[in-house]
C-alpha cells in the first residue's frame, strides 16, 4: 500500500471510503467491509483504521449496527458531496489561486480551458 | 500488560545500558519502540521476555516478574528477534517440538500463515533455509502460538519487497484487544502504518511515550517559507523551505506526523515536546 506523505493515513482512508461513495461503488444502505478488512487491506494498525470509520460515523456518512457492521447512510451521498465540496474550496483552491495569479490567466481564459476539457 | 519499575540494567558495571527505567504497555497496542544505534531496544526486549534478569527493579509481565520464567507467563510470550538460527529440523518438526508450550497455539493459523508468506512446508530443513524464509516462518509461528505479548526487533529485515507487504498485513490480521505487540526497528517506513505508539529509549530511559492519535492531535508539522513567524520546537531545512514542527494549534490542519522527522525532534528536544502532552511523557 503506497500513501502520500501529504496527508495522515487515517484521512486517506477516509478519502477512499468517500470516493467509493461519490463513485456509487458504495451504494445507500450497502454493508461495507469491517475494521479490520480494511485495515489487513491497508496495511494499518486496526486502530488507525477505526478512526476513518468514527469520523465517517459523525458526518452521518456511515452507521454502526452493533454486532452487523458498518452501512452506508441512507443520504451519504450528498453529505459526502457536499463534505467534499467544503474541503476542494478548503484545500485545494488556495494553491490553485495562487498560481493562477502567478502565472498570469484570467477566469474567462480558464473558463475557456474548462469548457474545451470537457468537450473532450 | 508488561510493568518495568526502576530497572537498571548493565552489561559492565558503571556503564548502565537502562538507569531507571519505569514503562506500563498496555494490551490492544502495537508499540514502534525506537532508539540510536546501542540505546538499549534489544537489551529491553530481552529483560521483557525474561532472557536477561534487571540488575534492580522490576520488570513484570501479566503480573509475574519474568525473570520468575513461570510456565504461564512464558507461553504468552514470544519473541521473534533480529538474527536467530534455526535447528536442522522440517517446519513440521519444529511446530511439532515446540506447539506445545504454547496452549492456545492454532494449526490452522499455522497454516494460513505459511500459505500468506509462500512457505514452502515440505523436508528441507530449517537450518537450510534463507534469513528471510526464517523469519516469516518464525513470524508465522509467532502469531500462531496466541502468545498475548508480541516482541519483534527488526521483523522487517530480510524480508524481500512483497514479504513486507504481506507482513503488514498478517499484523494488522494479528493485533487485537487482548495482544500487546512490541516491534523494535531503524525501518521506520516499513512499519509506520502498523504501529500505534511511538515510544522513544535514550539514554537509557524512555523519553518519548505517545500514541500516534495524540501526537497527531498535540503536535503538527508544517512546511514555511517564513520559519521566523512559527513557533518553532525543532526544524529542519528541506527543499522549498524549513519543516517545522511545533504545537498544533486548533485551526491548523490534519498533518500528517513524519516519524522519521519527529524521531530526530524527539532524540533533541524531547524537554520541549512532553510537556505538551497531557500527561507529560505518557499518553
Amino acid at each position: 500500500m503506497n500513501y502520500s506523505e501529504n496527508r495522515p493515513i487515517y484521512l486517506q482512508i477516509s478519502d477512499y471510503f468517500c470516493s467509493q461513495i461519490l463513485s456509487k461503488k458504495w451504494k445507500a444502505g450497502e454493508r461495507i467491509p469491517s475494521v479490520r478488512e480494511i485495515a489487513v487491506r491497508m496495511e494499518v494498525n486496526p486502530n488507525t483504521a477505526i478512526r476513518a470509520f468514527h469520523d465517517l460515523q459523525n458526518e452521518g456518512i456511515l452507521e454502526n449496527r452493533r454486532g452487523v457492521g458498518y452501512f452506508v447512510t441512507g443520504d451519504a451521498y450528498p453529505k459526502v458531496r457536499e463534505l467534499k465540496r467544503r474541503e476542494f474550496i478548503r484545500e485545494k483552491l488556495p494553491g490553485f489561486f495562487r498560481d493562477m495569479k502567478q502565472l498570469g490567466f484570467s477566469c474567462s481564459e480558464l473558463e475557456e480551458l474548462y469548457r474545451k476539457h470537457h468537450e473532450r | 500488560m508488561i510493568q518495568i519499575k526502576s530497572l537498571n540494567f548493565s552489561f559492565k558495571k558503571g556503564n548502565p545500558i537502562l538507569s531507571d527505567l519505569d514503562m506500563t504497555l498496555q494490551p490492544g497496542r502495537t508499540y514502534g519502540l525506537f532508539g540510536l544505534n546501542g540505546a538499549g531496544k534489544s537489551t529491553l526486549l530481552n529483560l521483557m521476555s525474561g532472557m536477561l534478569f534487571p540488575e534492580s527493579g522490576q520488570c513484570e509481565v501479566l503480573g509475574s516478574p519474568t525473570k520468575e520464567r513461570l510456565p504461564e507467563t512464558m507461553s504468552e510470550i514470544f519473541v521473534v528477534p533480529e538474527q536467530f538460527d534455526l535447528p536442522g529440523i522440517t517446519p513440521q518438526e519444529y511446530i511439532d517440538l515446540h506447539a506445545p508450550f504454547y496452549p492456545a497455539f492454532d494449526r490452522e493459523e499455522m497454516d494460513r500463515l505459511c500459505e500468506e508468506f509462500v512457505l514452502e512446508s515440505g523436508t528441507k530443513l530449517l537450518s537450510e533455509h534463507s534469513l528471510g524464509q526464517r523469519k516469516k516462518f518464525l513470524i508465522s509461528f509467532a502469531l500462531a502460538t496466541n502468545a498475548r505479548i508480541l516482541l519483534m526487533d527488526e521483523p522487517t529485515n530480510g524480508l524481500d519487497i512483497p514479504s513486507k507487504s504481506r507482513f503488514r498485513k498478517v499484523m494488522a490480521s494479528a493485533s487485537t484487544e487482548e495482544r500487546c505487540t512490541v516491534i523494535s526497528t531503524h525501518q521506520v517506513r516499513d512499519l509506520e502504518a502498523m504501529i500505534d505508539r511511538f515510544t522513544v529509549l535514550h539514554m537509557g530511559v524512555v523519553i518519548f511515550d505517545h500514541t500516534i492519535e495524540s501526537i497527531l492531535e498535540t503536535l503538527s508539522i508544517v512546511t514555511t517559507h517564513l520559519p521566523e513567524t512559527t513557533e518553532s520546537i525543532y526544524h529542519e531545512e528541506i527543499l522549498g523551505g524549513t519543516k517545522v514542527l511545533k504545537a498544533r494549534e486548533p485551526d491548523d490542519p490534519d498533518s500528517p506526523i513524519d516519524l522519521e522527522f519527529l524521531f530526530s525532534a524527539v532524540i533533541e528536544k524531547s524537554d520541549k515536546l512532553n510537556p505538551l502532552f497531557q500527561n507529560g511523557a505518557t499518553s
